[in-house]
């Protein structure tokens, strides 16, 4: 029969209005539900079930690599986007079937750097060569669920995976993790750098857990005493005082528990860098702030 | 000349004087009394006689009181008779003075003539006295003339009597360099030699000025010279043994040779033998060892053996050198005060390097008694040296013992440790070893206590080894160092202490290390073993093992704060917890892949309807209810949550009946999604929420619920992930059923099995293209069957 799942891929187009911002009023927009514009099919019929689609970071939207079982495929859309054309693709070869489970394209080295998971081992392309670049084997002890390229440290890289576990890689030296997070008690599905505040770090479980984590240590802002211990440690109040300004150490700022289910994504908002939303299997979308103490502290 | 008899007799209680004269009458006496009177009364009389003025011999008479009395006693004849004995007296006392007169007068009559006659005599005499001072005035000038006539041959021969002598002295003076050239000869007697040229050398070189002793000097002292110099060579002489090198030292400076030179060489020549003697020490060491190189061979000869020795020769030499330069250059200014010591500080630094590699080739643990009785001898052979010279490196030898005693502490740290691992080793191979069948293999429990025995006992063993350091018949056991800093130091920290966080760490290493980064994994049994090995060193092992530790090696009063014992507790509890945390989680992760791979491997919309339970579901359940007895061997059964009797019969009727018509009623379709979420939600909201990777208590049913919670729980993500047909939706249902019928039993809470199963079954309708349920009894009679 044809009971056959395939997973595609599409280049869809957003409504416009909504692009442009939605000002109108909600209940115009719950009236008419928009609909989006299919531009072009991401043709894999040679490939296998796509497993991610990522845009080029800062192109102009005309480069999608998608992950498609063991392929990675470049595509070029032309046209206007109404043609997908492969530029390039690899395979990855090994023993057993393997997977691709996840992938991220770095916005950095001018975007030529893509990371991806299969199994328990994350690896690094170039995207000109489509070839691996780097390999982290096993670097989670089960499935590695997904990845995120801190937006400002180059070579850092954020891994979660089914060892409940989000794992941060500098990824000149794969050996050993930078830092390991183990917060979770249940498998990771999600892990998301802020887009400008790098050491805000979003995770998502299925312990229906979303959890924010601060990781001041490993940031690309200043971290540490930047102020001389001797000036200030002779007075007892000035002591008190350094205390207060001591910066935060790597810590779990706030653990959401609004979900009942399994949470399967989060997200930073893309305009506001406060504003978070994670979703979970039973429908609920929770849209959540930094807290306010954190932000101004980040901030002041 | 009567008067010292008359003064000797009065009638007092005076002592008689010897003459006979006192003891005559009263008669006689009588006329004394005035003369006595006269010469002072003796005190007794005057005392004892009451004044009798009737006593007519009393001084005190007084003739009218004595008339008086007479007359008023006495009758008239008694008068008479008393008149005429009066007369009577009155003229025998007449006439005795007449007599006494005619004597004195006699007496007086013939010294006159005495006196006259030796007047005569003294005239006569004093002209023979002028004579005889003449006479002797003519001696004496005569005399004068005699002798002042002898006097200058007197003076002649004692002048002969000196030049005599002086020439004896000469002549032996002259003899000198003959005498020191015979006894300075090559083998005769250079001592002799030395006496006489040390006596004739003030002389000679006071005389130096006269040629002749000038001859005689230059010629000794050539002599002396040749001698110095044969004796010097002789110094150099390697084969001089210390006795004849002191003796010849002595002698050299007897010689006035510079003793800053002679301490030179006496200190060259003795640290030449020393140095020979600590290479004879050190050929037996093999050379050192350059880094990476393969292990030498053992030394030829045991510690003691070398000890033995290295203290016999070098130490006895450098005490008997020590001893020889004492007396040899004490106060001479040429010796200065450290020299000596700064030179045996350089020797012992030397030997105590020896030593310590020598030490350091004592690469097994061997026999400790043997190195306890070596290090002893040597500490003792070390204080007699320091006793001879306190500088020559009391700390360094005491550090050195102390060095070494810790170097075998920390040698037992890491054969305990090494031993550890060979019954890990042990275990771990007996828990690989395939079954014979039909015969069981030795069981956990039996496993768990082999290790611990054996663990303990060679903990004691090593301890009692170690005791030996601190036993009382060894010296260097009453150093402080081995009083205080050993016992907490060394050995509670460094080696009990230290070997029971090394065993919670390699235990601890077991559950960190090897998931992670692709090393062999443990296998589960040795983890579940493990962690009631810590356990059961928190609950009782380590409190016994420092008591033990602190009898046979108390802790001084003040001494360094040492890990408390409930801190240690406290880490192999915390290891206890990660192994089993590990040890759940590994086992979860077993059962949960099995699940995951059944899931993602199967099409589930083109499966066709369900006859049976699916093999891995009872895989699965086979698994667990090994792991059921697993780790029912090591740890206790644990508390479940209330139930009742009917358990299993009421979570069935609650999952089929109540909830499940509402779910999978036939009527339900994609178009009413608010219902099931709705349902679902509203069961959440009631439900606790549930963490699948959570720490676990110590026993069964914790360790088993665990181990469920982590296999539903990927079985629920991973149908989530599928999409399936309507008979797959029927097989989830009829697996779920099943698993929910064998594996309540296992877990603490049966509703969290209950609660993941409906959760699993919903997911799945969720996921369905078809979603109609199977009967329920269908679903009973196919897992019956199964």
């Amino acid at each position: 029969s044809d009971s056959k799942v395939m997973t595609c891929a599409a280049v869809w187009r957003m409504p416009k209005e909504l692009e442009s911002g939605s000002h109108e009023s909600p209940d115009d927009s719950s009236s008419n539900t928009q609909t989006l514009e299919l531009l072009c099919h991401l043709d894999n019929t040679a490939h296998g079930n796509m497993a991610c689609v990522m845009w080029e970071p800062m192109g102009d939207g005309k480069k999608v690599i998608s992950l498609a079982d063991n392929n990675i495929l470049l595509w070029d859309l032309q046209e206007s986007s109404a043609k997908a054309v492969l530029s390039s693709s690899a395979a990855l070869e090994g023993k057993g079937q393997l997977k691709f489970t996840s992938g991220r394209w770095s916005p950095h080295h001018n975007c030529t750097q893509i990371a991806t998971a299969n199994d328990t081992t994350v690896r690094g392309w170039d995207t000109r060569s489509m070839r691996q670049i780097y390999c982290i084997e096993n670097a989670h002890g089960q499935l590695v669920r997904d990845l995120d390229f801190n937006p400002n440290k180059q070579y850092y890289l954020a891994s979660c995976g089914d060892d409940c576990k989000v794992k941060f890689w500098d990824t000149r030296n794969v050996t050993e993790p930078v830092k390991t997070l183990e917060e979770h008690s249940h498998w990771v599905w999600n892990v998301r750098y802020n887009h400008s505040h790098d050491q805000l770090i979003l995770t998502g479980s299925s312990d229906s857990r979303v959890i924010l984590s601060n990781m001041v240590s490993i940031s690309s802002e200043p971290f540490g005493h930047m102020v001389d211990d001797d000036e200030l440690s002779d007075q007892e109040d000035q002591h008190q005082e350094e205390k207060i300004k001591e910066p935060l150490q790597d810590s779990v700022i706030a653990t959401y528990e609004e979900h009942e289910d399994s949470v399967y994504a989060v997200e930073w908002s893309s305009a506001d860098p406060w504003l978070f939303a994670s979703l979970s299997y039973d429908g609920r979308l929770v849209i959540n702030r930094v807290p306010r103490a954190l932000k101004y502290h980040i901030l002041l | 000349m009567a008067e010292p008899e008359a003064v000797g007799s009065g009638t007092g209680g005076s002592p008689e004087p010897g003459s006979g004269t006192g003891t005559s009458t009263g008669g006689w006496r009588r006329p004394h009394g005035p003369l006595q009177r006269y010469y002072g009364p003796s005190t007794a009389e005057a005392t004892e006689a009451a004044p009798d003025p009737a006593d007519i011999n009393g001084p005190h008479f007084d003739p009218e009181v004595f008339l008086t009395k007479i007359r008023s006693e006495c009758p008239l004849a008694q008068l008479l008779a008393r008149e005429a004995e009066l007369g009577r007296e009155i003229r025998a006392l007449d006439s005795d003075m007449q007599t006494l007169l005619y004597e004195n007068y006699n007496k007086f009559i013939s010294a006159t003539d005495t006196i006259r006659k030796m007047k005569v005599d003294f005239r006569h005499m004093e002209a023979e006295m002028d004579d005889l001072a003449a006479n002797m005035a003519a001696i004496s000038s005569s005399s004068a003339r005699v002798s002042a006539a002898l006097q200058d041959r007197h003076r002649r021969g004692a002048q002969l009597a000196g030049v005599q002598a002086l020439l004896r002295k000469l002549q032996s003076l002259v003899e000198v360099p003959g005498r020191l050239r015979l006894w300075a000869a090559p083998g005769a007697e250079p001592a002799r030699a030395l006496r006489c040229h040390a006596r004739a050398r003030a002389v000679l070189r006071h005389y130096r000025h006269l040629p002749s002793f000038r001859a005689i000097e230059d010629e000794s002292r050539a002599i002396m010279a040749d001698l110095a110099q044969r004796l010097r060579a002789r110094l150099r002489d390697e084969t001089l043994d210390p006795k004849e090198l002191t003796e010849c030292v002595e002698m050299l400076l007897q010689l006035e040779e510079p003793p800053e030179e002679l301490c030179e060489e006496f200190l060259s020549h003795a640290g030449a033998r020393l140095e020979a003697e600590l290479a004879a020490l050190e050929a037996e060491l093999p050379p050192p060892a350059p880094p990476g190189a393969a292990a030498t061979p053992p030394p030829a000869s045991d510690i003691l053996d070398f000890v033995d020795r290295g203290s016999s020769a070098f130490v006895g030499s450098l005490c008997l050198l020590a001893g020889s330069y004492r007396s040899l250059f004490e106060g001479r200014a040429g010796a200065g005060p450290g020299r000596l010591e700064a030179f045996a500080a350089a020797l012992t630094a030397r030997y105590f390097e020896l030593l310590e590699r020598r030490l350091a080739l004592e690469r097994g643990l061997g026999d400790t008694s043997l190195l306890v009785r070596a290090l002893d001898r040597f500490h003792r052979r070390l204080r007699a040296l320091l006793e001879l010279l306190p500088a020559a490196g009391a700390e360094a030898g005491a550090a050195l013992v102390a060095r070494a005693a810790r170097e075998r502490v920390d040698r037992y740290l890491r054969a305990l440790q090494t031993f550890f691992m060979g019954c890990l080793g042990d275990v771990r191979q007996a828990l690989a070893a395939p079954r014979p069948p039909g015969k069981e293999g030795p069981g956990l429990p039996d496993l768990l206590a082999t290790l611990a025995a054996s663990v303990l006992g060679q903990l004691k063993a090593v301890l009692a080894y170690v005791q030996l350091f601190t036993a009382k018949d060894v010296a260097f056991a009453s150093l402080p160092y081995f009083k205080g800093e050993f016992c907490v130091e060394a050995v509670r920290e460094g080696l009990v202490v230290a070997f029971v966080r090394w065993l919670c760490r390699t235990a601890r290493g077991f559950a960190d290390g090897p998931a992670e980064r692709g090393a062999p994994a443990a296998p589960p049994a040795l983890l579940l073993l493990l962690a009631r090995l810590c356990l059961d060193y928190e609950a009782t092992t380590i409190s016994y093992i420092l008591t033990l530790t602190d009898e046979q090696f108390p802790p001084q009063d003040g001494a360094r704060a040492v890990t408390p014992g409930p801190v240690l507790c406290a880490e192999a509890r915390a290891a206890a917890q990660r192994l089993l945390d590990h040890y759940v989680q590994a086992q979860g992760a077993a059962v949960a892949q099995m699940l995951r791979k059944s899931v993602e491997t199967r099409d589930w919309l083109s499966t066709v309807e369900p006859r049976n339970v699916r093999a891995v579901m009872k895989r699965v359940v086979e698994d667990i209810t090994a792991i059921d007895v697993q780790v029912g061997q090591l740890f206790e059964e644990g508390v479940r949550r209330a139930q009742s009797s009917d358990s299993s019969r009421r979570a069935f009727s609650v999952y089929s009946s109540s909830r499940a018509p509402g779910r999978y009623a036939p009527s339900y379709t994609p178009s009413a999604p608010m219902d099931t979420h709705l349902l679902s939600n509203i069961q959440k909201l009631f439900s606790e929420r549930i963490d699948i990777f959570s720490p676990v208590e110590f026993n069964k049913v914790s360790v088993l619920t665990g181990i469920i919670k982590i296999s539903l729980k990927t079985l629920l993500e991973c149908v989530r992930l599928r999409t399936l047909g309507r008979f797959g939706l029927q097989q989830v249902q009829v697996d779920g059923h099943y698993l929910q019928l064998y594996l309540w039993r296992f877990a603490a809470d049966e509703r969290v099995v209950q609660g993941l199963l409906d959760e699993v079954a919903a997911s799945a309708a969720h996921r369905c293209l078809d979603p109609v349920p199977m009967e329920h009894s269908v679903v009973e009679l196919i897992c019956e069957r199964g």
